[in-house]
This record gives structure tokens, C-alpha cells and sequence, in this order.
């Protein structure tokens, strides 16, 4: 007999996408915010990036094998997706040891202590970030201007959400074509909001994140930032309030990438509308009224731990079940 | 300075107020409860295995103290004895019984039962078994995905890697029954415990004929009846092509294992008897034994040859 | 384009393996095996004894209740046995086994091929004769067709639905059937409907069959039937009966006990429907039916008229042997197929094709941790959570599970299709179904007789 005979239940084939593809497409996703910012900043880009990948594949892996036991998964790539967003949310200027200590804390505190990949209940990249700007809130902020012609000098070094917050310039005067553009100055990865939306269509094309969570933290957000323009008096604030903060920050970075973080965000759709609205809201309310310019990172991580609340409550809509009670 | 004293002030003042309200509400909620409960239930062993059936072992404490005839239960990790210490607290009769332990009732190891494909789904016994025959040509042999050992809570049965089969370590085994409910080919039994973990079973609960049984494994049971002859205390029945032995009537003669042409009878912690000739054992109905009950131990068993 | 509500994934369909080779008769096997159960419910009560001679199409076993089936000759020759012969799955089931000698068919049978339309039976009689005939769904549920013709007191049937979906990957025996007898089956979908009583039939057949569409189309133009088409998206798991009613009329069947009839659906398969053409106007009952052998490393995939009883090993060997190395071989499609070790076993009246899955495509992937990527979630056509009650499962937390509507379940395997880290979803969720069903009716037998 020349066969190996193999039995299993059904079902017997598998789709294409395996974890590994999944991360794979991220990174993938990343590369064109990721050029465009080192055309902004330079090859420090490259550097702060490179860092971040391999101190976090280096520390995921060592943790594993002496401390947690069982086979190293560094290969399904998503230490190495933790990494790039995790240098994302740094200024390119930063000096490297930050940045392993960022990528130490973001694997061996905020995941692997929970037990490694899927069991982390915050967004590991983002408490890497959080800390940081807590424990280095003067490296963490400290921005170099752009090298770019078309920049806006009206900014001087300070991201869009922070000139606006201390009060140095308006929103009117935001420039929001080169906020598009990304010849602004911010983390590496946030400022090239032309660059993440072509990823993010990259994610929805390969099925890789729906659109429930962006669209639900966007929209949120400018509905929020249209309904305070409307208090405030609208005009021509009723349109460019929303785009500003759209635009400003790590609105799409946070909405397409970090939000949509599988293993911290709700399992229904119902419940990821949830989430991603409660994500732009509370960004929204931490921007305008906040201590920090920007707060993204806090909705996100906030709406992580509430998370697993709305999984227990938000149930997907059964088959059978929405016409017979009608 | 002040700022201080503010806080340490506030809180005790909250804690003092948590406090009284606790007091209070534990006094309303106080659910009144046989004290005996709690005596008892120190005396179990505390392992909340299931054994007895009651959900743990307060519940089994519980129904101890609460019903007037104990006899129908038994904490099967405790034994006689914890049964006999919670009976004299409580002033009731203690259950007998006698200590039984896990028999993993298969001895199809992986050089005698062919492999004729690879399971490849969900490793589970009860996923497997509710899908197909298994791995080989067996419906009724162990599965070795461990359904088992997951329900073990005191570490006491293994899936050995080189025989594939489940196996019962009597030293750690507390007879609490979980996995003869886990086993979906109920091939585990709980079999009276003699000393020195001695032994003898039909390792097989294979009801297929005898061919049928040949062809999927080497040290099945083929139903042939040899040793129901040759059993002296009429121990053993032949049901649906399997023999069984019952444990109550068998006295570990021993005289059923060299009988059985494929070895299905298993022995545990004794060396078998001695081969005997051809001869008597091609016949064996030559000589119906009828030992009298009373001289029914080993040695005994023994010397009549 | 119409399909279901919700979720559902996209497998490549692979029938361009098979789609284009037009239907052959197999050979006649020199001895068959007839299992008495290969119906859901009762198995059939065997009439025949070793050393009973048989014709081909003559009753060998009797429908033992009214959830079962009759189940005929498809050979003559001489019943050997009547005994337990593995299946399958390599489980012993209760078989007559008959040698052929020759085949003589029963004389009330007719095997004429030309197409008699004109039917006058009134609708107990049809039923009558379908169950006679011993028909089942032929899709793979295997459904005694009479039982769903009978429609209970108190429901009335709207709309009959022909599934010519066939959204299993590989599987092509409905689409030949289709497309060659069509006719025969438009015949059968008009006496469906006057069984049933009912003037709404419509066909419905997924977008990757346009021939199929087109060709009955034409024929329901040419010869006035009075039978829709309706193309579907493509969709897997369409072909399921729920899916299949809310893609047509946007009607979701209820939850267990729901039933299709609750929405005044029923369902039939295509080639079931040739079946009931064929019980009814020529007297032939279900002694034979197509198999598709395919698979992408079977060197000459076909579709098999196939007597049941036939061996599927003299089936795959018709379409070109196994494949070297590992292999898999699985009895249906492979989404919901069930995977064989034996095969001896025979053709039963479900098994629409053998799908033979060669190489690494025979193995399943490794499994790694839940990434919580909620794929399952949105793949679920039920709208369940498959993470969640298949974790519940293996925690053996039943009271719970059966809260998140385990019952629901369809075991259409999307979940599982769809998990990227390779979690046998459906594994847990199969088994933790079966347990919670035993509890709901123990349940009920123990509420009983209390009232």
C-alpha cells in the first residue's frame, strides 16, 4: 500500500489566510507610510523603524524560550507588526535605547506576560507607546522639522493637534494639503495620511480588516468635531474642524491599524461599531479638552479593556432569529 | 501637611462606613447552616473530583449530614476510612465498600494493533469516536488522545508513548470514576483492588467476532471460551464474542492467562504460572475444577495443580 | 444577485475538474453492499434472507417507521448476507450483500427513455409512490422525501424550491444532472408541485453554472413548464436548506423545531427531483444515482451513474486510481464531506461524489493560538460565535453553550474554513452539539411524564 490514508472531520480544505499571511499583509500595508516618511524625515526613519522590529523579535523570542517554554511563534510575524507600529508612534529623532526599552515593554510587559500572542488585553504596541511618553515626555515630543520643501513653517516643529492645542495657530490655518501630503511634523508613521489610507484599502481588498472599526472611530470623530463646530458658531468650521482631525495626529493610523488590532478589539460587528465609535469619541474629548495635545493611544487602549464587555453583550445577529421576531 | 491628614481622614471615614454597611448586610443575609456541614466537610479529602456524583465536596457533605441513610454514598478518594470517621461523627452506619481502582481495559499497543491511517482532526478521543473507527481496525480499542488523563485530577493515568494506549498508575488512583465517564469507547472500569496492585482482567472489549478481531489487532479477545472453561470459580462469562471476568468471583488463580491463545488476559503485579505441557492445556475442559471457595487464595490455587 | 443574509464564505469551486465530462454508466459491480440505514432516522427492516434470489429494483428492505426509508435491489442476483460489514468510516453496519448474476429488472419497471409528461395522481398517490420508491434527499442529508412532502396539519407549503446550488467545492454530479436530464427534472419539479399543492417552483442555481441556466431556461421556454431559475451568487454554504429559502424568498427559517415548511418552503434536491420523475412516471425507484470522483491529483476525473452498493474503490479506480503518497478520501465535497478509511464501502443514496484530496492538501494546517480575528464570527451563516461555543465545548461548559445557540449550528465548516491559525473549530462545536442535543432530550423525556 502506497498511501497514507489521513482522516479528520469535515470540513477538509482551508482558506488561504493563515495568521502568518495576516501580519504579513500588515507590514505590508505600513511600507508606503513608511516611505513616505522617510522621504519627510530622512534614513533615521529606517533606523528607528529597524530597531523596533528587531529588538521586539528579539525579545519575544527570548522570552519564549527561557521563559515561557514551548516552541518560539516569532515567526507568524507578529512581533515584528508590534515592532513597526510601535516606531510609528515614535519621533524619528529618538535615541535608539528608548526605543528598545518601548519594544521591551510593548512584548514583555503588555503581551507576553499575558501569555503571548491572542491573550494580550491591551494593544501591546500602544502601552509601549504610552509608556514611553510618560516615563521620556521630552524625547517623546520633540519633533525635528521636516526636510521637506512645502512645509509650512507655521507649525515650527510642533505636530499639527499640538501648535493648535498651545495655541500658536488656528485650525483655520492648518495647512490641510500638506497634512495629507505628510510634510508635517509628528511620529514617523502618523504623518502621512495619504500613505495609510492606500493601506488601509490594501487591508479591506485583501480581507484583512473590515471597515466597521475605522469608519466607526472616524465617523465619530468628525461627527463629534462637526457637532462642537456647530455649538461654536459653524461656518466654515462645520467642514474643516472634522478634516483637521481626521487629518491631525494619529487619527487614521490609530483607526486602520491599531484599532483594528484583532486580538484587542470586540469579535461582533456590532460590537466593533461600538468600540471604534467610543474610540472616536473619547479621542475627540482628550484632544479638545485634555492635557495631552493628542489621545489617541488612551481612547484605544481605554476601549481595549472594554472589549471583552462588549463581546459578553453584543451578540451577532442570529440567522432565524431578527425576522421571527419582528 | 494638611493635605495629607485630608486624605488619610477621608479614608478611614469610608472604610469605617464600608464596615457598618458590610456588618449590617451580613447580618440580614446571614443563611442559617447545619455546623456539622463544615465538620464533615474537613473530613473529606477536598479534592472536588465528582467521584461520589455530587458537584464537590461540600455538596457530598451536604447530603452526608442532611440524609438519614448514608449507605448509598461513598467518597471513592477517601475510602472506608473517611467514610467511617464521617459516619461515627454523625452517628450513622457507614457505607462498606471496598477499594476499587482505574483498569484500562485494551491491550491493542501500537506493535500489535496496526495503524491503517492517521487521525488528523481535533485530538480528542470523543471527537475521533464520534467520527469513525480510529486509527485502526479496532471500533472498540483505546483511541490514545487522552480524554482520559484530561479528566484525571490526581495525575494518575498516562497515555504511554510507546504502546499508544492508556495506562493507570494504581498508586495515585482514587477509583473517583472520571475517566471511565471521559472514555467515549467505555473501555475503563473500576475493578476491585487487590494488594500489591496484583491483577487479572480481559484486557479487550472488543464485541466483534473472532476473525474480525484477529485481523485489527494481535491481543484482542476472539470470544473462544478457553477460559471460561478453564476458570475453576466460574468468574468468567463469554457475552457477544468477549469474555468478562467478574472481580468478585475471580481469586487471581491465574489459570485463565495461559489459556487464552491471544494473550487478552492481563496480569498485573504477579509472575504468571508456569507453562504447563501441551497437552493438558489443548484440553482443558479435561479437568473441571470446582475448588472450594475457602481455600481460594493464591498458594492454595497453587498446589491443587 | 440574490444569496443569503448572512456570512458564508468563497472556496475555489474546482469543478473544472469534472463539470465537462458528461455522465457514464459505471460498470456493474460483481457483489454489492446495501446498508439498511443510509436515510436519516430508522434504519430500514431488511426482507430478505441469505440464499433469497433478487431482481434488479425489487423492495430488499421496508421503511420501519415513518421517518425511514425502503430500500431496493440495485442488482440481480443472490442475497449472501445479511450481516455487519464496515462502512465508511470503517464502523460495522448491518449490510445485505448481494452477488450479481446478470441484471434482470423487476417487469413494472420502465426503462424506455422517452419522457412521459402528462402525471393525473392526485397527491397521496404521488407521495405514495415516491415513498414506495424508497427516495431521500440525494444532496447528502438524506431526508426521507415523503416525510417532507407530508406537510404537517396546521402549515401550508408556498413555495417549492429545487437546490440545484451545489456550492460544495469539486462536486459536480447535480450540475450533469442538470444539464442532461433537465427535462426529466422539470417534469419531476411539476410533480413535486402537485404533491405539494403548491404553484411557486423556482430553481435555484449558483452564477458558476451559467450553462445550467441557460439550458433550463430554454427548455421552460420551449415546453412551457411552469418553473422559475433563479441564479444565485456565489456563496458557500448556499445549497443549505435555510440559506438556500432566505437567498429565494428573503425567509429566515425559526430556530430548532423551526422548519422550512414554518415559512412555507420546501426544499428538494435536482437530482432528487429526477428521482421522483422517475419513481413516479417509470416506476423505478432509487436504485442507482450519479457520483462525481474528482480531485485535482485524480488523473481522469468523471461522473458515474453508479448502481448503489458499488464499492467506491471500483469508482475511484474508473477515474484514474489514487494518487501516490498521502491521501484523503472523502465521501461528499469537502467542506462537508466525511472522510473515509474503507474503501470497500458501497455508493449509498447520499453520496453525490468522492472527492480525493492528495498530498499536503490532505492534511490539515497546524494550529497555532486565537488571534480573537473574529473571521469565524463573520463567516458564520447562522450568525453565531464558532470561537466562543467551540471553546465552551472543550470546556464541557454545556448550560452555557447551549445559551450561545450551539443547537444552531449547521456544521457547515466556514468557521473553521476561514480560522487563519488553524483551530478545529468545528471539531469541538460538532461534538458539544451532539451532547447538548442529548441533554435537550433527556430533558424532555424526563419533563414528560411529569405533566
Amino acid at each position: 500500500m502506497a498511501n497514507k490514508f489521513f482522516v479528520a472531520p469535515s470540513p477538509h480544505v482551508h482558506g488561504s489566510q493563515s495568521t502568518r499571511s495576516l501580519m504579513r499583509d500588515v507590514l505590508v500595508a505600513l511600507l508606503p507610510a513608511l516611505a513616505v516618511s522617510t522621504w519627510v524625515y530622512g534614513t533615521d526613519v529606517l533606523t528607528v523603524s529597524a530597531i523596533a522590529v528587531v529588538s521586539c523579535v528579539v525579545i519575544e523570542f527570548l522570552i519564549q524560550k527561557f521563559l515561557l517554554g514551548g516552541e518560539p511563534t516569532v515567526s507568524n510575524l507578529s512581533a515584528a507588526v508590534t515592532g513597526l507600529l510601535l516606531a510609528f508612534n515614535l519621533p524619528a529623532s529618538i535615541p535608539w535605547w528608548i526605543v528598545v526599552i518601548g519594544s521591551a515593554v510593548a512584548i514583555g510587559v503588555a503581551k507576553m506576560t499575558f501569555g503571548g500572542l491572542g491573550r494580550n488585553p491591551f494593544n501591546p504596541a500602544l502601552v509601549g507607546r504610552v509608556f514611553l511618553l510618560i516615563a521620556y515626555p521630552v524625547q517623546m515630543t520633540s519633533f525635528s522639522a521636516p526636510t521637506v520643501e512645502g512645509y509650512s513653517d507655521a507649525f515650527s516643529g510642533a505636530t499639527p493637534l499640538a501648535a493648535v492645542k498651545s495655541g500658536a495657530v488656528s485650525v483655520e490655518d492648518a495647512d490641510l494639503l500638506n497634512m495629507f501630503g505628510g510634510a508635517v511634523s509628528g511620529s514617523l508613521g502618523e504623518i502621512a495620511a495619504a500613505a495609510l489610507i492606500v493601506g488601509g484599502i490594501y487591508l479591506l481588498w485583501r480581507k484583512v480588516i473590515t471597515w466597521h472599526i475605522p469608519v466607526a472611530v472616524l465617523g465619530s470623530m468628525a461627527v463629534f468635531a462637526f457637532a462642537v463646530a456647530l455649538l461654536n458658531g459653524g461656518g466654515a468650521m462645520l467642514y474643516e474642524l472634522p478634516a483637521f482631525h481626521l487629518l491631525a495626529g494619529g487619527a487614521l493610523l490609530g483607526a486602520i491599524y491599531m484599532a483594528t488590532d484583532y486580538v484587542t478589539s470586540p469579535m461582533t460587528y456590532k460590537g466593533m461599531l461600538i468600540y471604534g465609535a467610543g474610540i472616536g469619541v473619547i479621542t475627540m474629548v482628550i484632544r479638545l479638552w485634555g492635557a495631552y495635545p493628542e489621545g489617541m493611544s488612551f481612547a484605544i487602549l481605554l476601549m481595549n479593556s472594554v472589549a471583552p464587555l462588549i463581546n459578553r453583550y453584543v451578540k451577532p445577529k442570529r440567522f432565524g432569529l431578527t425576522t421571527a421576531k419582528k | 501637611m494638611t493635605v495629607l491628614l485630608f486624605t488619610i481622614l477621608t479614608l478611614s471615614v469610608l472604610g469605617i462606613l464600608s464596615a457598618v454597611i458590610l456588618y449590617f448586610v451580613a447580618r440580614k443575609f446571614k443563611v442559617e447552616e447545619d455546623p456539622r456541614i463544615d465538620e464533615v466537610e474537613k473530613m473529606l479529602p477536598g479534592a472536588n473530583c465528582g467521584g461520589c456524583g455530587f458537584a464537590g465536596c461540600r455538596a457530598m457533605a451536604e447530603a452526608m449530614v442532611k440524609r438519614d441513610d448514608i449507605s448509598a454514598l461513598f467518597c471513592p478518594v477517601g475510602g472506608a476510612e473517611t467514610m467511617k470517621t464521617a459516619a461515627a461523627y454523625l452517628g450513622k452506619v457507614a457505607p462498606e465498600k471496598e477499594p476499587t481502582v482505574a483498569t484500562v481495559r485494551c491491550g491493542g499497543t501500537c506493535a500489535k494493533r496496526p495503524r491503517t491511517n492517521e487521525f488528523d482532526g481535533a485530538k480528542s478521543c470523543a471527537v475521533a469516536s464520534s467520527l469513525y473507527v480510529g486509527e485502526t481496525a479496532c471500533a472498540f480499542g483505546c483511541l490514545g488522545y487522552g480524554d482520559c488523563v484530561e479528566a484525571c485530577a490526581f495525575d494518575a493515568i498516562h497515555v504511554s508513548p510507546e504502546t499508544g494506549l492508556a495506562e493507570v498508575d494504581p498508586e495515585k488512583c482514587t477509583a473517583c470514576g472520571a475517566c471511565v465517564k471521559a472514555c467515549p469507547k467505555n473501555i475503563i472500569e473500576l475493578r476491585k483492588k487487590w494488594p500489591k496492585n496484583r491483577a487479572v482482567y480481559v484486557s479487550c472489549v472488543s464485541k466483534d467476532k473472532g476473525a474480525v478481531v484477529m485481523k485489527a489487532c494481535k491481543a484482542g479477545c476472539i470470544g473462544c471460551g478457553k477460559c471460561v472453561k478453564a476458570c475453576p470459580f466460574g468468574a468468567i462469562t463469554l457475552e457477544n464474542n468477549l469474555a468478562y471476568i467478574d472481580p468478585q468471583k475471580c481469586k487471581l488463580c491465574r489459570k485463565c492467562v495461559n489459556e487464552c491463545p491471544t494473550g487478552a488476559i492481563a496480569l498485573k503485579g504477579m509472575e504468571p504460572l508456569p507453562k504447563e505441557s501441551k497437552a493438558p492445556a489443548a484440553k482443558p475442559e479435561a479437568k473441571p475444577a470446582a475448588a472450594p471457595a475457602s481455600q481460594a487464595d493464591n498458594k492454595s490455587v497453587n498446589e491443587q495443580k | 444577485m440574490k444569496t443569503f443574509p448572512i456570512g458564508g464564505v468563497h472556496p475555489s469551486d474546482n469543478k473544472k475538474w469534472s463539470c465537462g465530462r458528461a455522465i457514464e454508466v459505471a460498470e456493474l459491480p460483481d457483489v454489492v453492499n446495501i446498508p439498511l440505514g443510509q436515510h436519516i432516522g430508522a434504519p430500514a427492516a431488511a426482507k430478505v434472507a441469505k440464499g433469497d434470489k433478487v431482481l434488479t429494483g425489487q423492495l430488499i428492505a421496508e421503511a420501519s417507521s415513518f421517518m425511514s426509508a425502503n430500500i431496493h435491489s440495485p442488482v440481480s442476483g443472490t442475497v449472501t448476507a445479511v450481516d455487519m460489514v464496515p462502512n465508511g468510516q470503517g464502523l460495522r453496519q448491518m449490510m445485505i450483500t448481494i452477488k450479481r448474476e446478470g441484471d434482470e429488472w423487476m417487469p413494472e419497471i420502465d426503462r424506455t427513455p422517452e419522457i412521459k409528461r402528462e402525471c393525473a395522481l392526485d397527491p397521496a398517490a404521488i407521495i405514495a409512490k415516491i415513498k414506495d420508491a424508497g427516495i431521500v434527499g440525494m444532496g447528502g442529508a438524506t431526508f426521507p422525501t415523503h416525510v417532507k412532502l407530508s406537510i404537517p396539519p396546521g402549515c401550508k407549503a408556498e413555495y417549492l424550491i429545487i437546490n440545484g446550488v451545489e456550492c460544495e467545492p469539486y462536486l459536480t454530479s447535480d450540475h450533469r444532472t442538470m444539464l442532461e436530464r433537465g427535462e426529466e427534472l422539470l417534469v419531476g419539479v411539476e410533480i413535486l408541485k402537485r404533491a405539494l399543492g403548491v404553484d411557486k417552483a423556482v430553481i435555484g442555481i449558483e452564477n458558476n453554472k451559467p450553462d445550467a441556466i441557460a439550458h433550463l431556461r430554454a427548455l421552460i421556454a420551449d415546453k412551457s413548464f411552469a418553473v422559475g431559475v433563479e441564479p444565485l451568487k456565489v456563496q458557500y454554504p448556499q445549497g443549505g436548506e435555510k440559506q438556500l429559502i432566505a437567498a429565494v424568498t428573503g425567509r429566515q427559517v425559526p430556530p430548532p423545531p423551526g422548519l422550512p415548511i414554518h415559512v412555507g418552503a420546501v426544499v428538494c434536491n435536482a437530482s432528487t427531483a429526477v428521482a421522483v420523475y422517475e419513481a413516479v412516471q417509470k416506476n423505478k425507484p432509487l436504485i442507482e444515482r450519479v457520483v462525481t470522483v474528482t480531485g485535482k491529483s485524480v488523473s481522469e476525473p468523471r461522473n458515474l451513474l453508479a448502481r448503489m452498493g458499488t464499492p467506491v474503490a471500483k469508482l475511484i479506480e474508473k477515474a484514474g486510481g489514487l494518487p501516490e503518497g498521502d491521501v484523503k478520501v472523502v465521501n461528499g465535497g469537502p467542506m462537508m464531506g466525511r472522510a473515509m478509511v474503507n474503501l470497500d464501502s458501497p455508493v449509498t443514496k447520499g453520496c453525490s461524489g468522492i472527492t480525493v484530496l492528495s498530498g499536503v492538501e490532505a492534511r490539515r494546517v497546524q494550529e497555532s493560538p486565537c488571534i480573537k480575528c473574529a473571521k469565524c464570527v463573520g463567516a458564520c451563516p447562522m450568525g453565531l460565535e464558532p470561537y466562543l461555543i467551540s471553546k465552551m465545548s472543550r470546556k464541557k461548559m454545556w448550560e452555557s453553550v447551549e445559551g450561545e445557540r450551539i443547537t444552531d449550528c449547521i456544521e457547515c465548516g466556514c468557521c473553521q474554513y476561514s480560522c487563519p491559525a488553524g483551530i478545529p473549530l468545528l471539531d469541538h462545536i460538532r461534538l458539544g452539539k451532539q451532547t447538548v442535543m442529548g441533554i435537550i432530550r433527556a430533558r424532555a423525556a424526563a419533563n414528560a411524564p411529569k405533566k
